[in-house]
C-alpha cells in the first residue's frame, strides 16, 4: 500500500494564503472525495499537488510514500504516479490524443526503451471503447474544439491509460450531463482497485452517487473541517454548508480581533 | 517510421564538422572582373555567359543593400573578404567512389548516398562551388530527364539552357541576384520531356566546407508541356568563426499543364547569411509548389514567388520558419497573377525561439485587366519566450472586379498553463515545448515527403530542447 500524505499544509498565490493547514492521508485502495463551497480551496490542493508554477507553498509537506514530492518538477511528480484529472483541460493545437498519449507513455520507459506501437493501440482502443469514445476521436487534437462532456472523458481516457498510483479529479463532473456522468463514472471506477487512490474534488453530491467514496471530507477555508463517511456526503446535500462555515467564520472573527 | 528516424537522423549538430581539403581552383578573395574572368577560364565558357556575368558584376556594384525595408545586418557583409571559387574540379563523379574521399565522407556522414538508394530518382551533391557527385537513376534517364550541373548543363544543352537562363528572374532583379548572376557556380538543371511524371523526387545536397566563402548556386529547371518534377534540397556547412555567404537562384519553369514541387529543407548553421532569389513561373494550367523549411543561418532572407503567366496557373507557397536565439528568418512569398482564373495560396508559419525573430513578408498582385483570380494567405506565428519577436508585412494589390483575396493572420503563445497540462502527464518541459511546436506546423509537414518529415521535426526537437532552462 502507497500513501499519499498532506501535512499541515499552507500554500496560496503571492501573499494571498488559500491552503491553512490541510491535513489529509489517502492511501491507495481508496476513494476520497472533498466537498465545499466555492473558494474553499478544492482546486489549489490539486493544483499544489501537481506542482503548479503560481502557487507558493509556505509550510507543511506532500509526501508520496515518505518522499517529499514538494522539490520536484510537475513532471517528476507525473512519473512518480500523480495524476490530475483537470477541471478545465488545455487545448494544445495540432497534436493528436494518440500522439500525446504516446509521448507520455513513452516519457515513462527507462532511455534507450521504445513503445511498442501495436500494444499501444490495442489498449488505447480498449479504454476508447470502455469511454464510448468513438475511434476518430484518436486523430482530433488534444482537447481543440472539444464540448465539455468530450474533455472530460479525454482526461479519464489518459488516466486510464498512464495508470497512476494517485489520481486526483478537479470537478470532473462539472459541465456533464447525465448520461455523459455515468460514461464518465463507470470508467473511473472501473480504474478503482488496491493499487490507486482517488481524491475526488467535487461541489456537488450527484457524482458521489455514481462514484461511491470510502471516506468524505469537507473543507471550507482551507482546510478540513470535517471526515466522515459517505452518509456525510448527503447531509452536506440536505443542509448546505452553513453549519460547516460558522464555526470558522468565528474564529476569522476572533483573529481580526 | 523509426527505421527511417535512425537513418535519416540529421541534427543541427550533425553538419558541424568539416575536412581539410585541398583546392585546385581558387579565385582568391575579393570580387573583380578578374574574379569572373578565373571562373570563366577555369569553367571554359562561352563568351555569352562572360558577357552576361560582367553585366551582372556592374549591376551588382551599382544596386544598393536593400537594408531600408529589412536588416541593417546586411551591413556586415565584407564582399572583399569572401572566396567567389573554390573547387576540386568541375567535373563531377558518376559513382561515389570516384568522389575525393573527405568529401564523399562529408556526404556519407549526411546521409546522402543512403537516401539516394533508398528513395531518390537523383542526386546532385554540391561541395563549395561545384557538384562532386551527379547522378540519375538508370529508368529516369531512359525517359529523356535530363539531371546535370549547372556548368556541364550549361556546355551539354546550350540550347535550352540559354533560352530559359534568367528569363525568370533578371539579373537586376536585386541586388543579390545580380551577385548570384556575376559569379554562380553549381547548382543544378533538370529538364523533364513533355508528359513525363517522374516518380521519385530529384535531390540536391549543397554543402559549404570552406571558410570565408561564398556559395552561388543556380537551378533552373524546366518542366515541359503536362511534365511533374519534385525536387528536394539541403543545405549544411560547419560552425565558423567568420561570416559565410550563401547567395542562390532559382528558377522554374512550368509549361502548360506542368507541375513542379521544390522542397528545401535549409539547415544553415548560424553564422550564414542565406540570401536567396526563388522564382517560378506557371503557363497555362501549369502548377508550382514550394515547400520551404529554413531552420538554421544568421539572416534568411528568402521569399519564393510564383508568376502565373497562363489562365488556371497556380501556385503555392508552403512556408516554415524557425527563428533560433539570435536568428532572423525573414522569409514570405511573392504571387504575381498575370492571367485571368489564376489561383494562389501562401501558407506560412513560423517560431521565434530566445531572441530569435520571424518576419513574414508577402506580395500579392492582381492588376485590374484580371478576372476570376483567387488567393488565400494564411501566416502564422509562435512566439516561445518573452524576447522573441514576429513581424508581418504583407502588400497585397488586388484590383478590378471579380477576383478574391482572403489573408488570416495569427500570433499566438504556448502557454505556462499548456506546458504545466503537458508536465502533469509526465513531458518535461523541453519535450512539452517540443511537442507543442510540432503541433502548431503539423498540418504542414503532413505535406512533406515522410523522410523529409521526419527530419524535420527531429530538427524541432533539438532546437527546443536548447530552449528551456
Amino acid at each position: 500500500m502507497k500513501h499519499l500524505e498532506i501535512l499541515d499544509l499552507h500554500a496560496g498565490i503571492g501573499d494571498r494564503e488559500i491552503l491553512r493547514g490541510l491535513t489529509l492521508d489517502l492511501p491507495t485502495g481508496q476513494v476520497h472525495a472533498i466537498m465545499g463551497p466555492n473558494g474553499s480551496g478544492k482546486s489549489t490542493l490539486a493544483k499544489v499537488i501537481a506542482g503548479h508554477p503560481d502557487y507558493t507553498v509556505t509550510s507543511g509537506d506532500v509526501r508520496l510514500d515518505g518522499e517529499s514530492i514538494l522539490g520536484m518538477e510537475p513532471d517528476e511528480r507525473a512519473r512518480k504516479g500523480v495524476f490530475l484529472a483537470f477541471q478545465y483541460p488545455s487545448e494544445i493545437p495540432g497534436v493528436t490524443i494518440a500522439n500525446f498519449l504516446r509521448a507520455a507513455l513513452q516519457a515513462r520507459l527507462p532511455e534507450g526503451e521504445e513503445l511498442e506501437a501495436v500494444d499501444y493501440y490495442a489498449k488505447l482502443y480498449e479504454k476508447m471503447d470502455m469511454l464510448q469514445i468513438p475511434r476518430n476521436f484518436t486523430s482530433r487534437a488534444v482537447n481543440e474544439g472539444f464540448s465539455g462532456g468530450e474533455k472530460k472523458r479525454c482526461e479519464i481516457l489518459q488516466m486510464a491509460m498512464l495508470r497512476p498510483a494517485f489520481a486526483l479529479l478537479d470537478e470532473t463532473d462539472s459541465g456533464l450531463d447525465i448520461d455523459a456522468l455515468k460514461i464518465v463514472s463507470h470508467g473511473v471506477n472501473s480504474l478503482r482497485g488496491p493499487d490507486t487512490g482517488m481524491l475526488v474534488i467535487t461541489h456537488y453530491q450527484r457524482l458521489l452517487n455514481h462514484i461511491v467514496p470510502d471516506v468524505v471530507h469537507v473543507m471550507v477555508n482551507g482546510r478540513i473541517v470535517e471526515s466522515g463517511t459517505k452518509e456525510l456526503a448527503l447531509k452536506l446535500e440536505s443542509e448546505g454548508y452553513d453549519w460547516a462555515n460558522e464555526p470558522d467564520a468565528a474564529e476569522e472573527g476572533a483573529a481580526a480581533r | 517510421m523509426s527505421d527511417a528516424q535512425t537513418q535519416l537522423e540529421i541534427d543541427r549538430e550533425k553538419g558541424n564538422f568539416r575536412y581539410d581539403v585541398d583546392y585546385e581552383f581558387d579565385a582568391g578573395t575579393g570580387l573583380t572582373e578578374k574574379t569572373i574572368d578565373y571562373i570563366c577560364d577555369v569553367k571554359g565558357e562561352p563568351d555569352w555567359i562572360r558577357a552576361f556575368r560582367k553585366d551582372a558584376l556592374a549591376k551588382f556594384l551599382a544596386k544598393p543593400m536593400p537594408t531600408n525595408w529589412a536588416s541593417k545586418d546586411l551591413e556586415n557583409i565584407v564582399f572583399d573578404n569572401i572566396r567567389y571559387y573554390l573547387s576540386q574540379g568541375q567535373k563531377p563523379k558518376r559513382t561515389w567512389d570516384e568522389v575525393p574521399e573527405e568529401v564523399k565522407q562529408t556526404f556519407e556522414r549526411l546521409g546522402i548516398p543512403e537516401q539516394e538508394r533508398k528513395f531518390l530518382a537523383g542526386v546532385e551533391a554540391q561541395f563549395d562551388s561545384e557538384a562532386a557527385y551527379s547522378n540519375i537513376k538508370d529508368a529516369v534517364g531512359k525517359q529523356g530527364v535530363i539531371f546535370l550541373g549547372s556548368t556541364e548543363a550549361l556546355k551539354e544543352h546550350p540550347e535550352i539552357f540559354r533560352k530559359w537562363f534568367g528569363k525568370v528572374i533578371p539579373t537586376g532583379d536585386n541586388k543579390f541576384s545580380a551577385l548570384n548572376s556575376a559569379v554562380f557556380s553549381g547548382g543544378s538543371f533538370i529538364y523533364v520531356p513533355p508528359g513525363v511524371k517522374v516518380s521519385h523526387p530529384l535531390q540536391a545536397y549543397f554543402r559549404i566546407n570552406a571558410e570565408s566563402f561564398g556559395q552561388f548556386e543556380r537551378t533552373l529547371i524546366i518542366a515541359d508541356e503536362g511534365a511533374e518534377v519534385t525536387y528536394m534540397e539541403g543545405c549544411t556547412a560547419p560552425k565558423f568563426d567568420t561570416a559565410t555567404l550563401h547567395s542562390a537562384v532559382v528558377e522554374l519553369v512550368a509549361l502548360k499543364g506542368a507541375k513542379i514541387q521544390y522542397i528545401t529543407v535549409q539547415n544553415w548553421s548560424n553564422n550564414v547569411f542565406n540570401l536567396v532569389t526563388k522564382r517560378g513561373m506557371a503557363m497555362e494550367d501549369a502548377e508550382v509548389k514550394w515547400i520551404d523549411c529554413n531552420i538554421g543561418s544568421r539572416l534568411t532572407m528568402k521569399y519564393p514567388g510564383v508568376v502565373m503567366k497562363g489562365r488556371r496557373a497556380r501556385g503555392e507557397v508552403i512556408s516554415i520558419a524557425l527563428a533560433g536565439d539570435g536568428q532572423h528568418q525573414d522569409t514570405g512569398a511573392k504571387m504575381v497573377h498575370a492571367a485571368d482564373d489564376t489561383t494562389s495560396n501562401i501558407v506560412s508559419k513560423s517560431i521565434s525561439v530566445g531572441t530569435g525573430r520571424a518576419t513574414y513578408r508577402g506580395l500579392v498582385h492582381v492588376p485590374k485587366r484580371l478576372k476570376g483570380c483567387k488567393n488565400n494567405t494564411e501566416c502564422d506565428a509562435l512566439l516561445i519566450n518573452q524576447s522573441s519577436r514576429t513581424d508581418t508585412y504583407p502588400a497585397i494589390t488586388v484590383r478590378g472586379t471579380g477576383n478574391a483575396c482572403q489573408h488570416e493572420a495569427s500570433v499566438s503563445q504556448v502557454s505556462a498553463e499548456q506546458i504545466f497540462y503537458m508536465q502533469q502527464r509526465g513531458l518535461t518541459e523541453g519535450q512539452a515545448m517540443s511537442l507543442s511546436v510540432n503541433g502548431f506546423v503539423n498540418d504542414l509537414v503532413r505535406q512533406f515527403p515522410m523522410e523529409y518529415s521526419v527530419e524535420l521535426k527531429r530538427l524541432i526537437d533539438l532546437e527546443m530542447e536548447g530552449s528551456v532552462g
